[in-house]
């Protein structure tokens, strides 16, 4: 009885929730996108695939996971110590599910939340065993394929004890795809001594918005790195992850690298709430503008003693019209704590450009390797097949313009 | 190779050189001396052609071509290589990739950075962190991958240790000796060079041709470089002033 009427408590909830806005980021209104389909597409999309870091043959990936529209198109496991499913097939196959199924994101949230509540959103479902290393990364799709729709996606991670593994996520829109609309649910959970590196790569195009709510939470000694990587056009971005270190000495990295194009609008931000004892955390964030708009918003809790964190944004304007925002945060409850923050914007600094520029290099050329050294900061540690797909989308962008 | 014609510079709109003349054949070794503040570095930086250092009379030839509105890497292109005192820091650009660019892919970096002990810092970003001796080297690693015809070198010495002073003393005499295409009677080298030292320790390792004298940015005198050096050693740069006035009574 308790639990149904709990149930029946969250609905309410979430139905008043229907049209909470978000604290943060352009209001979209929902009602003018109707529901993606469930059915399943035909799959030839191979090269807007590649473009989201998502190998086709998975080769030298230790599972696969596409979700296109709000259906799953493949779903895959090739190596052990690994579980990949369909979140809505785990809830069948585990009653512990119940656990982690909306346990870290809130459904009444906002908006976005409740309508991904409601629709009971399918997505992955990925598990590392406990003790497992697993030795390859596991790959994972999300694409947009209807127009005018909204896709709901709903994810949970799950690092049992002393398990590692590396996830990479590519979101994509597939060719003729112009208006649509991205909602994303992502809860991971990294237990005692577990690591979890989690890379996405979003490869949205031009009038397509895009709403992801992660929380991440830690027990003891685990360790989360986030690298996110947004560098084409994009209607707007607004995204807070949020890493929970409840345990001690754990540890969580954020890093972001995201170009804002004329007429996109990216509001991104990191935020680690530091609950256990000795816990440390870096956020990192490289936003450039070529004449779109980026906040940059970054926040640190430090509420146990022994706590470090250090959190850096940095941003370049490049384009007439651009805007560069940069808000960081730092919160202190208690005294044993050692929390930092530097924030810097404006334009490439001139004696750079010049220094290359007597090296013989054009001052084009000098901005590119400036441009690429800035945002190889923020990724550092990327696999090396996708630090080239970045290359070439920084080469395609137009950075010369000052 | 160079001629430096009547020129004067300004740098935040305050003057800083006047009425500079100064030619360096080809395969000339010319040396800058003076004290801190007279104007050396502005010079090197205007014949690179900086932002900043504005040419307010005068002009810089390069092989008799004017080359006082050049952008920069025009400048490079022609043949100019600068080794400056404090360059800044490339962050996310690391060493061994800037020397591949700079050596348009001629040059192995790996080779290059053996011969200065510098194979640890090709990983590294160009100049974060470097001490001063590290970042002479990383420049003459980097200038030895361009190649230039004329170098200007603003002293290379400074900060350098004494182990490490050879090895840089021994890379720019064979940077200015490398590629001897030139003829006449010096024989030894097309490439010519112009070298800021306050010490002169660097002229143990390289056989410098004519040695100039700045004084409050302008040249007050020139001579054979290492009588100048012993003057300034023996006198002070107090010297220059009476020399300049010397001049100014001959003139």
């Amino acid at each position: 009885m308790q639990a149904e009427a709990d149930t029946s408590s969250v609905k309410q909830k979430v139905e008043d929730a229907r049209k909470k806005k978000a604290a943060f980021g352009v209001d979209i209104d929902l009602d003018k996108y109707p529901e993606a389909s469930k059915d399943l597409p035909q799959v030839d999309e191979q090269a807007t695939l590649l473009n989201a870091g998502v190998i086709p043959s998975e080769e030298g990936r230790a599972g696969s996971f596409v979700y296109m529209d709000e259906s799953v198109v493949h779903s895959s496991v090739r190596m052990p110590g690994v579980e990949v499913m369909p979140v809505s097939l785990a809830l069948k196959k585990y009653d512990w599910m119940r656990d982690y199924y909306w346990k870290a994101v809130l459904p009444d949230a906002d908006k976005y939340t409740a309508r991904t509540f409601e629709e009971e959103a399918d997505g992955y479902f990925i598990r590392a065993l406990p003790g497992a290393k697993v030795k390859a990364p596991v790959q994972t799709c999300l694409m947009l394929k209807g127009k005018s729709v909204a896709q709901t996606v709903h994810n949970v991670i799950i690092v049992e004890e002393g398990a590692e593994m590396e996830v990479v996520t590519g979101c994509s829109t597939s060719k003729g795809v112009e208006r649509a609309l991205h909602l994303g649910i992502s809860e991971f959970y990294i237990k005692k001594q577990g690591a979890l590196t989690f890379t996405m790569i979003h490869n949205w195009s031009e009038l397509i918005g895009v709403r992801p709510r992660t929380v991440v939470l830690q027990e003891e000694d685990s360790t989360y790195i986030s690298n996110y990587v947004a560098l084409r056009p994009v209607q707007s971005i607004q995204t807070y992850p949020t890493a929970r270190l409840d345990g001690k000495n754990s540890f969580a990295r954020f890093n972001t690298v995201a170009i804002a194009h004329p007429n996109s609008e990216l509001d991104l931000g990191s935020r680690v709430i530091m609950n256990g004892e000795g816990s440390r955390c870096d956020i990192i964030s490289r936003t450039i503008t070529t004449g779109g708009k980026v906040i940059a918003r970054g926040q640190m809790i430090g509420a146990a003693p022994g706590i470090r964190g250090h959190l850096e944004c940095r941003g370049l304007i490049l384009g007439k019209g651009g805007v560069q925002i940069a808000i960081p945060e730092l919160e202190a409850r208690v005294a044993d704590v050692e929390m930092t923050h530097e924030a810097a914007v404006g334009k490439i600094a001139q004696d750079q450009i010049e220094y290359l520029m007597s090296r013989g290099l054009s001052e084009e050329e000098a901005v590119g390797i400036i441009v690429r050294g800035f945002l190889e900061v923020g990724i550092r540690g990327l696999p090396e097949a996708l630090k080239h797909e970045i290359d070439i989308t920084i080469e395609k962008t137009n950075v010369k313009g000052m | 190779m160079l001629d430096i014609e009547n020129l004067s510079v300004e740098v935040g709109g305050r003057k800083i050189l006047r009425n500079i003349n100064l030619s360096v054949n080809a395969g000339y070794t010319d040396v800058l001396f003076g004290p801190n503040g007279s104007g050396k570095s502005t010079l090197l930086m205007t014949i690179m052609g900086f932002a900043g250092y504005k040419v307010t009379e005068g002009r810089i030839l390069l092989n008799g071509e004017d080359i006082t509105n050049l952008p920069i890497n025009e400048r490079a292109a022609r043949g100019i290589g600068i080794m400056m005192q404090r360059p800044p820091n490339l962050v996310g650009v690391r060493l061994g990739n800037l020397v591949k660019v700079t050596g348009k892919g001629r040059v192995d970096p790996a080779v290059a950075a053996k011969e200065l002990d510098m194979e640890p810092f090709l990983e590294r970003d160009v100049n974060v962190g470097f001490s001063g001796g590290e970042i002479k080297r990383s420049e003459l690693l980097q200038l030895g991958a361009q190649n230039p015809c004329l170098y200007l070198l603003d002293e290379p010495e400074s900060g350098v240790d004494l182990v490490s002073i050879e090895k840089v003393g021994a890379k720019v005499h064979d940077m200015l000796r490398a590629g001897t295409t030139c003829a006449g009677w010096k024989m030894q080298s097309g490439k010519a060079a112009l070298v800021i030292t306050h010490t002169g320790q660097i002229l143990d390792f390289i056989e410098a041709d004519r040695g100039y004298v700045m004084c409050k940015g302008t040249i007050a005198c020139s001579g054979n470089p290492r009588d100048l050096l012993a003057e300034i050693r023996k006198m002070g740069y107090e010297e220059c002033v009476k020399c300049k006035l010397k001049l100014t009574q001959v003139a």
